[in-house]
């Protein structure tokens, strides 16, 4: 008779009973909740939520539970209704003062909460919400960095009065081409300096030299990275203005970034705070020139650009810019003299360009040019510059005349109040510095979401009881023993899950069911080998020694193969995929522990201490 | 209760020929399928707009198309969603106009026909994504096989590897034959499942072939090749059928009950479990008996690592 180690009962007792205090929360459910954080980003504290609780009060709204987490207060409600109106009360007792955003959290008591236990995390198709992909546009990166570069170039050969006929940026290369008898070596130096990030070749053009400055694989990908993270940071802020909780926004493989929204219903008011790489700039309006002839000729003078206005009247501009988009610090939309208008403040370097221009253009009129940059596909139409699948359109939205010298602070007049509020929003939250483009958009309703969730715990519930009753028709008092081992499968699933706060998604629920059927796989590669070992003529505890020990390794086998598959969809899949990666992964070492440890002491418990057993009901 | 009393005694190896005929059958079918009628891809691979939409009472298909034609969509597909009450509606790669936008002009049709149309779901899907998601699907499906290839040639032998793998090719193939045949729409999820599935199948031959490292190091006596692989496929024959109706009932569910966006998921892991099941029966150890598996092949082959096998 072999008995196995007593350790092996404490190990199975305490793994589950940890697993069934982390799988816990999840039975609560979850009800409607407003998560309330201040405005300037401060953490709420006692008397925040002392206050909104007043508010609440004095509105006759009735909340279930409140508390602070992560310098936010959460309040709860019985109704979706109380929660919206609770939502309103807010903003309309505290204006400005609060951002709230519409939320749902567990049910579980505070104990839970105060162990820092939480429920599985939803994901998008199962919480509804917002899901959006955007493309970050690297060849424009690279470009603006070339531009910046030829510029630099050319000021420092103009500065150090070396002759040039020509700096142009050509592919991915500025080409400097110098004048005969310039000195090169000084051009050189000037042009590399101690820059580890540019190399430079040397040829020969018609008698000139030419120099071919390159950026090192090196400095692109560092560039590639800073858009990325620009972009990141800028999308962060956009979201904390749109009052979303728990969004995430994440860098996607090279160049792409995932938005996830979750509770956002109305996906083009994201879009339009999200993606429009809406940026102005400041220019003086060519004063000299007739732009109506401009059109008419089709010639620009020198050193002005054509622009029309949004009532459709051409203006010409000047090239130079005097500030732009971002070298704003803040914007805010408000009223100036009983007009919509917004509120600029910018950076110190720009209020003395502002402060320069508007000392020298008294008088003078001055124009905020919008630019609004959007990808469009082969055959789109544009109805502004085209340069490859982008498309950027340039309008004038304000021209006034410079009323007094200003320079750090000023207002644009001239918009609709919607528009003042949009622009200031925009503006506010950082101009985006290298284009992106929504590639993907997936939305997902509340109501959808309640759905797939029942629908799944429908089809794991009934999955599971076929699969039990099966079971325990085929192996008899064993095929019990599989049941309370497939259930536990699931608790420690349902715990690792919770634990690692990975997202529960659609397909990840399938991945849960999958486990189930596969998982009693391992059950019954034991059980058939028992049921061998006890035709061949063994003793029942033999047989259960000797069963779990053979199939072991087709169980390690056949599992490995499994994981191999797990692993590609987890590395190749994305959103709900993934969900389904991690439930299958995660549910194949959560079944090889039940199947082979859990069981195994069950089993032992039940047969394993009968002295005189002479059948096993398997 | 027991399917097999005792250990069956069928002489799959004898009988490969048949099954052989029967498999190119269905290979070619599936194969034919796949080039004349295609797959419905779905807008995770082509780009494109779905909008799933639910009406307060019974849809009208017909009234839903009216409206989109009016709206200039006149290739949307329009087909009901689960219940009478939910449509939904795809279009393809829109042109002239913003992709973004597209969704919101959908559901904007559909209300000007029918007020109370609540918009359930949207999808949009540029066409470089689709292109990215069908290289990635291709990738993993790609690494899956690699990495099988690699352990069950390491674990085991090379020409069982090579059977076991063919084996699960197989499975794949019919189940995109089932897939073009019913014109079900082949998405992500039915990817991801094909990979599940793949998965499994494999799980099955390996369980067979762990059997056939055990028959010959257990009878030590000098067995044919024939009789070593049938008495180790019928020595495993209750467990490989137990299996696949244990995972059959839970998928089974999963179609019945998981909802509509589980159905062509559910769907291939089903067809998957019942052709992975056949293909490792009756092909696996079928092959490898046609590549001259020899148990001398076996012999050489350093048994299992000590440590693993000495868990339990």
């Amino acid at each position: 008779m072999y008995q196995i180690p007593a350790w092996r009962y404490w190990l199975v007792g305490i793994v589950l009973a940890v697993g069934l205090l982390f799988a816990l929360p999840n039975i609560f459910g979850e009800e409607p909740a407003i998560q309330v954080s201040r405005q300037d980003r401060g953490s709420m504290d006692a008397g925040g939520e002392e206050r909104i609780l007043g508010l609440l009060e004095a509105s006759e709204i009735h909340h279930t539970a409140s508390y602070i987490e992560a310098d936010r207060l959460v309040v709860r409600f019985a109704s979706v209704d109380e929660q919206i109106r609770a939502r309103d009360a807010i903003q309309d007792a505290a204006p400005g003062e609060y951002i709230v955003a519409l939320t749902s959290d567990s049910r579980s008591p505070g104990w839970v909460r105060w162990l820092g236990l939480k429920p599985m995390a939803l994901g998008l198709d199962l919480r509804g919400g917002v899901h959006f992909m955007y493309e970050v546009d690297m060849p424009a990166a690279i470009e603006q960095t070339l531009q910046r570069l030829a510029q630099d170039i050319r000021n420092q050969l103009r500065r150090e009065r070396v002759q040039y006929q020509s700096v142009n940026v050509r592919g991915e290369t500025v080409e400097v081409l110098l004048r005969p008898g310039a000195s090169v070596d000084v051009a050189r130096k000037l042009i590399k300096g101690d820059d580890p990030g540019i190399t430079l070749t040397e040829s020969q053009v018609d008698g000139a030299t030419q120099l071919v400055a390159s950026l090192t694989p090196d400095r692109i990908k560092q560039r590639q990275d800073l858009a990325i993270e620009q972009n990141v940071t800028t999308l962060r802020n956009r979201i904390n203005e749109l009052g979303v909780s728990e969004p995430i926004v994440a860098r996607q493989g090279l160049d792409r970034i995932v938005v996830q929204l979750p509770g956002v219903q109305d996906p083009n008011q994201a879009i339009r705070v999200l993606g429009a790489t809406a940026t102005v700039e400041f220019r003086l309006v060519d004063e000299v020139n007739n732009p109506y002839e401009a059109v008419q000729s089709k010639r620009v003078p020198i050193g002005s650009k054509l622009y029309m206005t949004r009532e459709g009247q051409p203006v010409l501009l000047k090239r130079e810019i005097i500030a732009s988009g971002d070298q704003l610090t803040d914007a805010t939309s408000g009223f100036s003299e009983g007009r919509p208008a917004v509120h600029v403040t910018l950076d110190s370097r720009a209020g003395q360009a502002m402060l320069k221009a508007t000392t020298e253009n008294l008088g003078r009129r001055m124009a905020v040019v919008y630019t609004e940059t959007k990808r469009i596909e082969e055959g789109d139409r544009c109805q502004g510059t085209r340069s490859g699948n982008q498309c950027t359109q340039e309008e004038v939205i304000s021209v006034a005349t410079i009323q007094g010298v200003f320079s750090n602070r000023f207002q644009i007049t001239g918009l609709m109040a919607a528009e003042a509020n949009e622009l200031a929003l925009l503006l506010r939250a950082g101009s985006l510095a290298t284009p992106i483009f929504l590639v993907e958009q997936r939305t997902v309703g509340p109501t959808l979401g309640q759905d797939n969730i029942r629908a799944g715990m429908i089809a794991l519930v009934i999955g599971a009881v076929l699969t039990f009753a099966f079971l325990a028709v085929y192996y008899r008092g064993f095929g019990l023993v599989a049941n309370l081992v497939l259930i536990c499968n699931v608790i420690l699933l349902a715990a690792v899950m919770s634990l690692l706060q990975a997202s529960l998604t659609l397909p990840g629920i399938a991945g849960i069911v999958l486990t189930i059927g596969m998982a009693s796989d391992a059950n019954i590669l034991i059980y058939e080998r028992i049921r061998e070992e006890l035709r061949a003529g063994n003793s029942p505890h033999a047989a259960i020694q000797a069963g779990f020990e053979k199939a072991f390794s087709a169980i390690a086998d056949a599992n490995i193969t499994t994981l191999i598959a797990g692993i590609a969809l987890f590395a190749f899949g994305t959103g709900p995929i993934k969900g389904f990666a991690v439930t299958l992964v995660l549910g194949i070492f959560t079944s090889l522990f039940t199947a082979i440890v859990c069981s195994r002491v069950f089993i032992d418990a039940i047969w394993g201490r009968r002295r005189q057993l002479k059948t096993l009901p398997v | 209760m027991e399917f097999f009393k005792r250990t069956p005694n069928i002489d799959f190896i004898g009988k490969r020929h048949y099954t052989y005929i029967a498999t190119a059958i269905l290979l070619i079918a599936s194969i034919v399928l796949v080039a004349v009628r295609g797959l419905n891809l779905g807008i995770d691979f082509t780009g494109g707009v779905v909008v799933e939409v639910s009406y307060p009472g019974v849809a009208n298909l017909d009234q839903a198309r009216g409206a989109l034609e009016a709206a200039g969509f006149s290739d949307a597909q329009v087909q009901s969603f689960g219940s009478s009450r939910d449509l939904m509606v795809r279009v393809m790669t829109p042109e002239g106009e913003d992709v973004n936008k597209v969704g919101a002009r959908i559901a904007d049709a559909l209300r000007a026909a029918e007020p109370q149309v609540v918009v359930r779901r949207t999808e949009v899907v540029g066409p470089q994504v689709g292109r990215d998601l069908t290289e990635q699907g291709g990738l993993a499906l790609l690494f899956t096989f690699i990495g099988i290839l690699i352990y069950v040639a390491f674990r085991f032998e090379k020409k069982m590897a090579t059977g076991t793998v063919l084996a699960a090719v197989h499975d794949p193939i019919l189940i995109l034959g089932f897939f073009a045949a019913t014109q079900m729409t082949f998405d992500l999820s039915v990817l991801a499942a094909i990979l599940a599935v793949i998965g499994y199948s494999i799980n099955d031959s390996v369980v067979i072939f762990d059997r056939v490292r055990e028959v010959l190091l257990g009878t030590r006596k000098n067995i044919s090749t024939k009789d070593m692989l049938n008495l180790a496929v019928n020595q495993t024959l209750s467990r490989t059928v137990m299996t696949s109706f244990s995972t059959l009932f839970v998928v089974v569910a999963l179609y019945l009950f998981g909802g509509e966006t589980l159905k062509g998921f559910s769907a291939a892991i089903i067809v998957g479990v019942i052709v992975g099941t056949y293909s490792s029966i009756f092909i696996a150890a079928a092959l490898a008996y046609d590549f001259k598996l020899k148990p001398q092949d076996l012999l050489v082959v350093k048994k299992s690592d000590p440590e693993l096998d000495a868990l339990p």
